[in-house]
């Protein structure tokens, strides 16, 4: 079995973000990258997976500020392998990174890629679609459960109001990961240190970057907020004075 | 090429989801700026009658059994074909578990553009998508050739695309679906043992903020006084401190309260999405840039470990003195 | 053949098989396991060590601090020491009984002071025994819990009955005149003779063999029954203490590597000098019953664990020696023995270490089986999330590390960046300083002080890092060499003559265990420049408060590094009173939030500790408020104060609050 496990940084919406002087992308001065939570969950999806059945799990990633801890921390959690795709992304989008992505796919034959649902700086859709259309396979999203079997996979996927349709698809195929079964493990400190002294990342460079398919950006903006909340202040007395006269105009008391 | 804008409606279990009543109503606004026509697309079996309140110019209806609930090849194949065949300007998708799955492998195998989060529209025809949380804006131009577009809620009220006069449906004959890979095998629906939260008129609800499980006590405590109950966002449910019955977001319920209490929670938008809908909205986060508070009705910067003790306190006293 | 032949020959044989059974398990017990242990490092500074004999063995000196288990141990202890040389009597009597049956030990067989001190060591001795029994049999006080009570009540007899039975003998002795020390000097012997007097001198001669015996043989089974239970620490309290961890208690050993793998997950794995601890377990239960995890409820002894420790290593020892019990050497010691809610239950307080009488070490091997925990992976997600902000922003509150200085916006005056300009004094804030909005005003004040006083101080600004004190007892020894690396690295390119910090935890690690190699700074708590300063006229207060105040020691500033007196000359420079309260000192009860606890989920079933300490001080009469010197003290405390209902009677304040105050015009 051979599980793939596509990843992205993303800005870390921890920092202030802003505009760059052009104002048609992010100023990426303090912007950090960190890895998208919820590639973070498909990878944990697939060392589940490899815990319970012998498989091999083998990650790719864009190269950008931050991917080399990214990838070394994937091997200390049990990937067999990772591949940094080196090249210059700076205006790539979803739609480039899925056909920039294509080559490996039929070198590796996956029976399974996974990828998270969505990434906070997506676009032009979600890259896991578009990479199961490249490779002209299904694709489930919102899932946050699997079951791998010889030739199909069972998976959960949510659907609003907390109902789960459980669905089968025929592998191979591409799944969109919401949560892993357990959250994204822990590893140690030193455990990555003593991983990126022994492995390797193997790098591959791609030149072409085809990024049709997004529409151009105009700009990027902040959002004017045309409302704020009414904001209380004062200390906590006083405030909870003030909501529960709150209250009582609306009728609640 | 036509100027029609198109709108895949979205249903599951018998019932239409809001986002459909949403792109519709946006549809529209775009497609009064265009002077072209809201087409909504239905796929399903025998699920005509879903159509009944929809506000759109005309319904193309497909009928197939492998329609009957959403998988994503049955319904690629069939947009597919649609947008082949009537080329509309505008393909009006929503950004959810249907949508979301489906936008970006039209636009690869048909070759066409795709924005995605998109908020709203401006009147002059640009498209404005939220990245980031929330943080950022991006607006794009359409493309010359048919635009997809994903849609997020909050940008038009829904009940604009509300209608008492049902569409007028052209039946379309649906493409050969032999050969599925995806099949749905049943639905799990959540626990209904415990209270439906999108029902209740007073909630009080937790997020990250509330960092351990032994501090949702306090919540409870303030939803007793209050005489509501308790719900939250993701994080929460995740830990497994709540069931997620409880869970208010984009996965979760959507609510209408009278009273909605935020408490430790940031704003994510697939939380805000989720509650937009409320009466009131109280706002605690000791973060004064965060995201909650661009839509509450009120808001304070204090601890919440100070504050709702207190609160709950003075609410009791309230109710004593009466 | 003749009785005293047979004495002789007998008395050979028990010497023979007791001796045997000894050695046997001293050799199975003790040595093969201790052998298996991983190094433990060259020892010096013999002459502190041989000086802690004097005061901590022959003195009892930790012993006091439960006074009255204390004195009647102490009278054990010398009863025994004493009365060794009658043991000594009995055995060389007993082998040379076919030559000489009336034998006695030269000198002090016959040197009546001696044999005065004797009688009464042998009284004490039996009143201190009945204390005991009554302590074990009736009273059972908590910190017996757990210990083996059999154990611990058949020795008690024992030594009661060798007691008795010696008076029994020197009695009759001396009622037959066949002891060689005179009447007077055996008074209470001659009392217990006295009860033998109206039986016949043969049957007399008879009391006296028996009891002889009964001396002798009980003796011989205490022996036996020393190695791998309480009793051991006869034997092994004189090595613990020799060998006792002379290191600064803030400094952790590095963590233990066998092939490859970090920390410990198997009993053996331990250093042998801490096996030497788990054997050397009295099982007393002090440091229980001032452990504040395990009187909040939590599953957590020290004594248990040291207990479970030894018959682990024992058990274990033995399947491995005949390599057999498969099932003994597949239980798992962290999750099955020991578990790992007892591991993460420690708030590394330092209480029991400080409480034992042997210097056991509980803290350590802690630390060590939780880095194995932290190398699995196996922990909790509040932790983990805790972790993982701290790897990626340098501070467990998950906020930018660019607004880590954000508190001195709000503040009149822009403070020295130490990175930039050369500065007197570095203050290193911490975490809890620099982003907990409960601990804002705190922080503020001291910036207002210091500024007041003119002293020329300046920060780290975004460069700071978490000082990683608590990530390494927490076990993330990875993580916290890399805190280490980045705050050294910042260190190294300012100009700075003294760090000072708000934070004990900080200021344990800095001045213990950071790599300074040869050349580190001089490191003060703020409390200790607070007095350097009103010493030296620099800080004049301009009134004096009259508040009732009680001060609550920090864990790492008292315990772990003796600071106890600067803060409370500063109290009482600022013209309030100081009211103690009963723990204090040494003996302060921890807030709670050590180890790394404050980010893991409560679980406490009981009363929490902080609780616990509010309490204690509300009891005092007329104290107002509550001194602390350690922002998650602030945090804590005034939770505390909440949750108890005492907000009206007692105000949770920081050292800088009252200097501050007393400051003002």
């Amino acid at each position: 079995m051979k599980i793939l496990v596509f990843i992205k940084l993303v800005p870390d919406l921890v920092e202030e973000l802003s505009i760059d002087p052009n104002g048609t992308a992010l100023d990426t001065t303090w912007m950090r990258m960190i890895i998208n939570e919820f590639d973070d969950h498909a990878l944990e999806q697939a060392i589940l997976l490899k815990e319970k059945q012998t498989a091999d799990v083998i990650v790719i990633a864009p190269d950008v500020e931050g991917v080399d801890e990214v990838l070394f921390t994937a091997l200390a959690k049990g990937a067999d392998q990772v591949i940094k795709l080196t090249g210059d992304f700076s205006n790539a989008n979803n739609h480039a990174f899925a056909r920039a992505f294509t080559p490996y796919i039929n070198n590796i034959q996956p029976d399974l890629i996974l990828t998270g649902v969505q990434a906070n700086s997506d676009i032009d859709g979600s890259i896991g679609p578009l990479i199961a259309a490249c490779q002209n396979q299904p694709f489930i999203g919102y899932v946050s459960g699997v079951i791998l079997e010889d030739k199909r996979a069972i998976v959960r996927k949510e659907y609003p109001g907390g109902v789960i349709a459980e669905m089968s698809v025929s592998l191979p195929a591409v799944l969109g990961i919401q949560s892993a079964e357990q959250p994204p493990r822990y590893v140690a400190v030193s455990k990555v240190r003593q991983v990126m002294k022994t492995a390797n990342i193997e790098e591959h460079q791609f030149d072409a970057i085809d990024i049709s398919g997004s529409p151009k950006t105009n700009r990027m903006f902040q959002p004017e907020t045309s409302t704020h909340a009414e904001m209380i202040e004062g200390n906590p007395d006083e405030i909870a004075d003030r909501l529960v006269s709150v209250f009582k105009e609306k009728g609640i008391l | 090429m036509s100027r029609d804008i198109f709108v895949l409606i979205e249903h599951n279990q018998g019932q239409v989801s809001e986002i459909s009543y949403i792109m519709l109503a946006a549809g529209r606004d775009l497609a009064i700026a265009q002077g072209s026509q809201v087409i909504a697309i239905l796929f399903g079996n025998q699920a005509e009658n879903l159509a009944q309140n929809l506000s759109a110019d005309k319904l193309l209806y497909v009928n197939h059994p492998a329609l009957e609930d959403f998988t994503q090849d049955a319904y690629l194949i069939t947009i597919s074909e649609i947008i082949k065949s009537r080329q509309p300007g505008v393909v009006l998708f929503g950004n959810t578990t249907i949508g979301s799955d489906l936008a970006g492998a039209v636009s690869i195998s048909l070759d066409l553009d795709l924005a995605s989060s998109c908020k709203y529209f401006t009147s002059d025809g640009k498209v404005v998508s939220q990245i980031c949380g929330g943080k950022i804006m991006v607006e794009s131009n359409f493309s010359f050739t048919t635009t997809l577009i994903t849609m997020l809620p909050g940008g038009y009220k829904p009940e604009l695309g509300q209608s008492d006069h049902p569409p007028a449906i052209e039946n379309i004959t649906p493409p050969s679906l032999e050969n599925l890979r995806i099949k749905n095998i049943n639905f799990i629906q959540p626990e209904s043992s415990d209270i439906d939260i999108s029902k209740e008129p007073i909630l009080v609800s937790i997020g990250r903020g509330i960092q351990t499980q032994d501090n949702v006590e306090l919540a409870e405590e303030l939803a007793e006084a209050l005489g509501g109950v308790i719900c939250a966002s993701r994080p929460v449910i995740d830990q497994g401190w709540l069931p997620t019955s409880r869970l208010v977001g984009k996965s979760g319920k959507q609510v209408k309260a009278k009273l909605y209490i935020a408490i430790g929670i940031s704003g994510a938008p697939e939380h805000v999405e989720a509650i937009t809908g409320s009466e009131t909205i109280i706002a605690i986060n000791t973060d004064p840039k965060a995201p909650i508070f661009d839509i509450a009705t009120y808001g304070t910067e204090a601890d919440l470990f100070d504050l709702v003790e207190i609160l709950t306190h003075r609410i009791n006293q309230a109710k004593g003195n009466r | 053949m003749l009785y005293n032949d047979l004495k002789s020959i007998l008395v050979i044989i028990a010497l023979l098989v007791a001796g045997g059974v000894f050695c046997l398990r001293v050799y199975r017990l003790l040595w093969v396991n201790l052998r298996r242990g991983q190094p433990s490092g060259k020892f010096k500074q013999w002459g502190e060590r041989i000086k802690g004999i004097f005061v901590y063995v022959l003195a009892q000196f930790r012993l006091f601090r439960f006074r009255f288990s204390g004195i009647a141990h102490f009278f054990i202890f010398w009863g025994f020491l004493t009365l060794s040389l009658t043991i000594l009597q009995a055995i060389i009597e007993g082998l040379l009984s076919f030559t000489n049956p009336q034998f006695v030990l030269p000198f002090f067989g016959t040197f009546g002071p001696f044999a005065f001190l004797q009688d009464l060591f042998a009284v004490f001795v039996i009143i201190a025994v009945g204390y005991g029994l009554i302590m074990r049999l009736f009273i059972n006080p908590e910190r017996y819990k757990g210990s083996h009570k059999n154990q611990g009540v058949m020795v008690l007899l024992f030594i009661a009955t060798i007691m008795v039975s010696l008076l029994v003998m020197n009695g009759i002795r001396q009622n037959l005149g066949t002891d060689p020390v005179a009447r007077q000097w055996r008074p209470i012997s001659n009392i217990v003779g006295g009860l033998f007097n109206r039986v016949s001198i043969d049957s007399q001669e008879i009391i006296e063999q028996v009891a002889y015996w009964i001396h002798l043989i009980i003796v011989l089974i205490f022996l036996t029954e020393l190695p791998g239970g309480k009793h051991f620490h006869v034997i092994t309290s004189v090595p613990a203490v020799l060998l006792r961890n002379l290191e600064q208690p803030g400094k952790l050993p590095p963590a233990v590597e066998i092939n490859n793998d970090i920390g410990i997950s198997k009993v053996e794995q331990f250093r042998w000098r801490q096996m030497l601890d788990f054997y050397t377990c009295t099982e007393c239960g002090r440091c229980q019953d001032v452990c504040p995890a395990y009187n909040s409820g939590l599953p957590l002894s020290p004594k248990l664990l040291m207990m479970n420790l030894r018959d682990n290593l024992m058990e274990r020892g033995s399947a491995l020696s005949n390599n057999s019990k498969q099932e003994i050497l597949e239980k798992s010691l962290l999750e099955e023995i020991i578990t790992e809610q007892v591991i993460w239950s420690c708030t590394t307080c330092f209480a029991c270490d400080q409480e034992c009488p042997l210097f056991i070490e509980h803290v350590t091997p802690i630390v060590d089986m939780r880095r194995h925990l932290v190398i699995e992976g196996q922990i909790d997600t509040e932790l983990q999330d805790a972790l993982s902000n701290l790897g990626r922003y340098g501070n467990s509150f998950g906020q930018s590390e660019r607004t880590r200085a954000k508190w001195t916006q709000s503040f009149e005056v822009p403070i020295k960046d130490a990175r930039r300009e050369p500065v007197e004094y570095l203050w290193f804030l911490g975490d809890y300083a620099s982003y907990s909005p409960a601990v804002a005003d705190v922080t503020t004040k001291i910036a207002e002080v210091f500024y007041k006083t003119n002293i020329d101080f300046g920060i780290l600004y975004d460069s700071e890092r978490n000082a990683g004190n608590d990530v390494r007892r927490v076990g993330e020894e990875g993580l916290y060499e890399m805190l280490v690396e980045k705050n050294m690295q910042t260190l190294g390119k300012c100009n700075y003559q003294t760090i000072v910090t708000s934070d004990p935890h900080t200021y344990n690690t800095l001045i213990n265990e950071y790599p300074w190699e040869g050349h580190r700074p001089t490191i003060l708590h703020y409390s200790e420049l607070l007095l350097k300063l009103i010493t030296s006229g620099q800080l004049k207060f301009s009134k004096r408060l009259g508040n009732n105040v009680t001060y609550h020691d920090p864990c790492y500033l008292g315990r772990y590094n003796g600071i106890y007196d600067a803060p409370r000359r500063v109290i009482e420079a600022t013209g309030c009173q100081l009211v103690e309260m009963p723990r204090h000192r040494d003996k302060a009860l921890c807030c709670g939030a050590g180890g790394g606890r404050i980010w893991m989920a409560e679980k406490i079933i009981k009363e929490r500790p902080s609780e616990s300490r509010i309490r204690e001080a509300v009891g005092l009469e007329k104290v107002t408020d509550f001194i602390v010197t350690c922002p998650k003290d602030i945090t804590m405390f005034r939770d505390a104060v909440k949750t108890t209902g005492n907000e009206d009677k007692i105000i949770v304040k920081d050292l800088i609050e009252l200097v501050h105050e007393a400051l003002l015009n």
